[in-house]
């Protein structure tokens, strides 16, 4: 479960965020859409502390990672991430980034490791791939191993920034459907995305956010219907 | 001209060997550089004011001031403070390592700074702790950037190490006077070490070449 509350963002005196408050249970999928600039990246951003609140507070499972006391580190290996642009480690193979944090976070024996690895590859579609270098892979296999990176620690939660809107319109939905079948495995998954049907097909749940506020949310059948307020309207309007 | 290069062979073994005392003392020096500035570079990005200023205080005195007073101030003044008679073999590798280190760290300084923000938040996503995420994951790749940068400061570094010759360290330069001096000619020996010094050279730079080439097969 993760809850908020009252969080906010500072850059500098550039307030991002203004007083977020939400909760997202064990094995919703939750999207998050909103204009560019509305604090989105933001706002995923602070529930694995890559960006620090400036106030407010935040609980995963329970655990209140604002408390400046926490072990940032072992936080983390609780919740994945993925990003828009992949970030994979090009000097490593596939498998070895798949392996990397496994053996070196958690201490995982190599063995385990890569076999751990070599069945989220499969899961993913690219046991082929298993010996390659990143950058001999189409943008679509990069996220898809992106993913089973972030699985390979075995996280309780998801976090995904935008991850196809760097991808070329034909590999969109190889990225997708993973996550899809992702979120039939009951992980608890917060998605920012602009890919509309995949909010409406697969979250329990949108939060539209405009200029750093959390305007509106609710179940996106009654969100893409007859959303209630007027900036999700003309947002909807807009990109539809 | 009267050039009459009989003359050096007697003296042909004196002066190889000094291939191997250059060599000595100048992997000791680009190990202490590389290390030392590896360090620097990591105090120069971190947030720890006090480190930052300490490192960029080194690297400001050690490439202000010219190698050869840096050499003979180690080499005359340390036994004069510290009543320890240093050999010309250690103030060699401290000169020019710590003169090495203050370039390497500006080397490996951009080198980091140039690796895609992105794989920090990777590897801070997935819990990597600093250490290991300096060493595995943008180290590595900062190196690959910089090696060009890396090897040629190495090759200055054994070009350079001619002048250890000044406080008597039986180099290669240093034999060539030597010769020099004794059958009363200088060319002969002069241009021999200079064929030693670009053989050297020209070895290290393939080196170089072919340690791109082994990091380049990720791209
Ligand atoms: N590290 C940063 N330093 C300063 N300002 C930042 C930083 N990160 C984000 N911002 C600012 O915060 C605001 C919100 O950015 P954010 O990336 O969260 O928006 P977003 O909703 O994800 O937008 P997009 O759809 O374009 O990705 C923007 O005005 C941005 O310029
Ligand atoms: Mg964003």
């Amino acid at each position: 479960m993760i809850k908020v509350e009252q969080l906010t963002k500072k850059f500098g005196d550039n307030t991002v965020l203004k007083g977020i408050s939400t909760t997202i249970k064990q094995g919703e999928v939750v999207a998050i859409i909103g204009p560019s600039g509305s604090g989105k990246s933001t706002f995923l951003r602070c529930l694995n502390l890559l960006e620090q609140p400036t106030t407010g507070d935040i609980w995963i499972q329970s655990k209140k990672i604002t408390n400046p006391k926490i072990n940032k580190l072992s936080m983390r290996e609780n919740i994945g991430m993925v990003f828009q642009h992949f970030h994979l480690f090009p000097h490593m193979t596939v498998l070895d980034n798949v392996t990397y944090a496994p053996q070196k976070v958690k201490g995982i024996k190599k063995e385990e490791a890569e076999k751990n690895a070599m069945e989220l590859l499969e899961q993913v579609g690219l046991t082929e791939k298993a010996k390659a270098y990143p950058n001999k892979l189409s943008g679509g296999q990069k996220q898809r191993v992106a993913i089973a990176r972030a699985l390979a620690m075995n996280p309780e939660i998801m976090l995904f920034d935008e991850p196809t809107s760097a991808l070329d319109p034909e590999m969109v939905k190889e990225v997708l459907d993973v996550m899809k079948d992702l979120a039939k495995s009951g992980m608890t998954m917060v998605v920012v995305t602009h890919e509309m049907n995949f909010a409406k097909e697969v979250a329990d749940q949108i939060l539209f956010l405009d200029d750093g506020k959390l305007v509106e949310k609710g179940n996106p059948t009654q969100f893409f219907k007859e959303p209630k307020t007027e900036r999700a309207k003309d947002f909807l309007d807009k990109i539809l | 001209m009267n050039l009459d290069f009989s003359q050096i062979v007697p003296y042909i073994p004196f002066m190889l060997k000094g291939i191997w005392v250059t060599l000595k003392f100048v992997f000791f020096s680009i190990s202490v550089g590389f290390a030392l500035g590896i360090l620097i570079a990591l105090c120069k990005i971190t947030k720890v004011r006090f480190l930052k200023w300490l490192a960029d205080a080194y690297t400001s005195i050690f490439r202000g001031t010219p190698l050869i007073l840096q050499l003979m101030i180690i080499y005359y003044a340390v036994p004069q403070l510290f009543d320890y008679d240093i050999s010309a073999f250690l103030s060699a590798i401290l000169a020019f390592g710590l003169n090495s280190a203050a370039y390497v760290s500006e080397i490996i300084r951009a080198g980091i700074l140039a690796v895609d923000r992105g794989q920090v938040e990777a590897a801070q996503a997935l819990g990597v702790p600093y250490p290991k995420m300096m060493l595995h994951i943008i180290l590595p790749q900062a190196f690959k950037n910089i090696l060009p940068a890396l090897m040629n400061e190495f090759i200055t570094l054994t070009k350079e190490s001619a002048i250890v010759s000044v406080i008597g360290y039986l180099d290669i330069m240093r034999r060539a006077q030597i010769v020099g001096s004794r059958i009363f000619h200088n060319f002969e020996p002069l241009l021999f070490a200079g064929v030693i010094y670009w053989v050297m050279v020209f070895l290290l730079t393939q080196i170089g070449k072919y340690m791109e080439r082994r990091l380049r097969q990720s791209d």
